[in-house]
């Protein structure tokens, strides 16, 4: 039973072994057909060139691509300051819609109204009216750059989200483990944030990195009040250069960044569900 | 006065009256068995002794404190009344060690460093030394029900609270446990328990008492209560539960 063959594998394992090849000779057939009709299709399009000419001019992404890169690094700096700045705010805004203290209440109510509100706006409605209103009361420089206000408005609109999922994994830590906990002889405080707080957080982890990664793209909605991103030096080359190339270009870098992170994402997703299972 | 005093205690939600007037004493060094049928209140008791439920009416004396009084910081009785659940409860983002230090830092402001031979004593008195630096999910039931035992005593509490500590384990695991029961008792300590094992409480409570509807029913010695109990509903329970 079970002896290993010539090439040291069990009859099951020979087995798996094949079935693992044709399933990888069937995907590889099947991408190669798909592929080359695509490729054989598009430049047959009658608007094909055309196309080509304004969205894949290679000159034009030469020119335009280390500039692109070099603004991008403007979307990392708005980006990183943000991130934490949510963090906190979410965090906090999380633990004031829970407090129980009577004489807090209006912690709760604002906190309330506070997500409400904020995801119930346009990310660029924000923007726009923080961005626009704020300097336009006459602030003296640099109190009116819109680096402040556009980060405020992101600031604001993601802390409203990410409130929600810390609420949410706040919720998820069941009764007993505060029942335990409390009859410890630990404060209500202590109860959050030496054991609710620890095991909350680590199960939103996945959902708050979804919500990184659209920051990381809303970030370019700062260009529309003044902030010169990547989106903003795309559009800058287009004019200059009459050709929609640098935005194909600006969406390759968002993609460099991005699907590493969705995928990585979905794997913490993929790793807790199966840990809970 | 006893240790621990229960006058006409009366708990209810909403409208269901769950503790309907108990009265119970506990002496020092005693160990009190709650047995009745599931739904009598047994539980709602044990978290009532803890505050973790506030009571609706009568009194609970610690030492002679009434510490149901409404005002009364609940934190207090806490410190000094331990409970371990059916469900273990520990913390599962922390090592053993740290769930039984957790406690005793954050209360009496002590250090790690400070608090770990009196720790490590502990888990070396239920065989658990080699299990501190382990996560819950590493160990068995048993393992992790000894350590809920332990993360109580660590407060050195007065009064210990096990609210059906064996009902969620392995038949193989339940005897360990219980040996862990047997040990508290020898040396002192104050216990009450609600339980199904009732070949233990017969062998070691010193009282036992029949929960019905949030009423004690009967009371007495364990050799009494199980042998001839006078009660029909007690008899009745009996008998099926010893079938
Ligand atoms: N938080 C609560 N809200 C409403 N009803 C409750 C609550 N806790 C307990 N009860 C009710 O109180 C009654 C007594 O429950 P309790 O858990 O004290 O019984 P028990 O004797 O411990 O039973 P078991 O042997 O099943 O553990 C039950 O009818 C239960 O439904
Ligand atoms: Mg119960």
């Amino acid at each position: 039973m079970n002896k290993p063959n010539a090439a040291g594998m069990t009859r099951r394992q020979a087995f798996e072994a094949r079935q693992r090849l044709r399933s990888a000779v069937i995907a590889a057939t099947s991408t190669v057909v798909v592929a080359s009709a695509i490729i054989w299709a598009v430049p047959r399009a009658p608007g094909w060139e055309k196309v080509q000419a304004s969205f894949f001019n290679a000159e034009v992404f030469a020119r335009s691509f280390p500039k692109l890169l070099d603004a991008f690094l403007i979307n990392i700096m708005i980006f990183a300051w943000c991130a934490p700045a949510i963090a906190i705010l979410g965090l906090l805004i999380a633990l004031a819609r829970d407090v129980r203290a009577p004489a807090l209440y209006p912690l709760r109510i604002l906190g309330a109204a506070y997500t409400d509100i904020f995801r119930g706006v346009p990310v660029i409605l924000t923007v726009y009216l923080i961005g626009f209103g704020i300097p336009g009361l006459g602030l003296p420089r640099p109190w009116n750059s819109p680096y402040i206000w556009g980060s405020l408005a992101l600031i604001l609109t993601y802390a409203a989200y990410v409130a929600e999922i810390f609420r949410s994994g706040i919720d998820s830590v069941h009764e007993s483990q505060r029942a335990a906990a409390r009859s410890l002889g630990l404060s209500e405080r202590q109860v959050m944030r030496d054991v609710v707080l620890p095991q909350a957080i680590r199960r939103v982890v996945p959902s708050q990195m979804n919500m990184l990664i659209a920051l990381q793209k809303d970030v370019s909605l700062l260009s529309f009040i003044g902030p010169v991103e990547i989106f903003r030096q795309a559009g800058v080359f287009k004019s200059l250069l009459a050709n929609f190339t640098p935005y194909v270009g600006a969406a390759l870098i968002f993609l460099a960044v991005t699907i590493p992170a969705t995928r990585y994402a979905d794997y913490l997703m993929a790793k807790q569900a199966r840990e809970r299972s | 006065m006893a240790k621990l005093e229960l006058r006409e205690v009366i708990k209810a939600f909403d409208d269901k009256t769950v503790c309907d007037g108990i009265d119970l004493d506990v002496e020092v060094g005693e160990m009190v068995c709650l047995i009745g049928a599931s739904g009598a209140g047994k539980s709602t008791l044990l978290r009532c002794i803890n505050l973790l439920e506030p009571i609706d009416d009568g009194a609970i004396y610690l030492d002679d404190t009434d510490i149901a009084e409404p005002g009364f910081d609940p934190l207090l009785v806490r410190r000094r009344v331990g409970m371990v659940f059916q469900s273990y409860n520990l913390f599962p983002h922390m090592t053993a060690a740290e769930n039984v230090m957790l406690a005793p830092r954050r209360v009496t402001g002590r250090s790690r460093a400070d608090l770990k031979d009196e720790a490590e004593a502990l888990f070396a008195q239920f065989g658990l030394v080699d299990q501190m630096a382990k996560y819950p999910d590493q160990l068995s039931g048993g393992q992790q029900q000894r350590v809920a035992i332990v993360r109580a005593l660590a407060m050195r509490p007065e009064v210990m609270l096990f609210d059906e500590i064996t009902s969620a384990l392995d038949p193989q695991l339940v005897g360990e446990v219980l040996d862990a029961l047997r040990a508290l008792k020898s040396q002192g300590m104050t216990m009450v328990l609600a339980t199904h094992e009732m070949g233990f409480a017969r062998e070691a409570a010193d009282k036992v008492c029949f929960l019905k509807h949030g009423r004690i029913l009967e009371e007495g010695p364990a050799e009494t209560l199980f042998q001839a109990p006078q009660n029909a509903e007690t008899q009745a329970f009996l008998a099926r539960a010893l079938k």
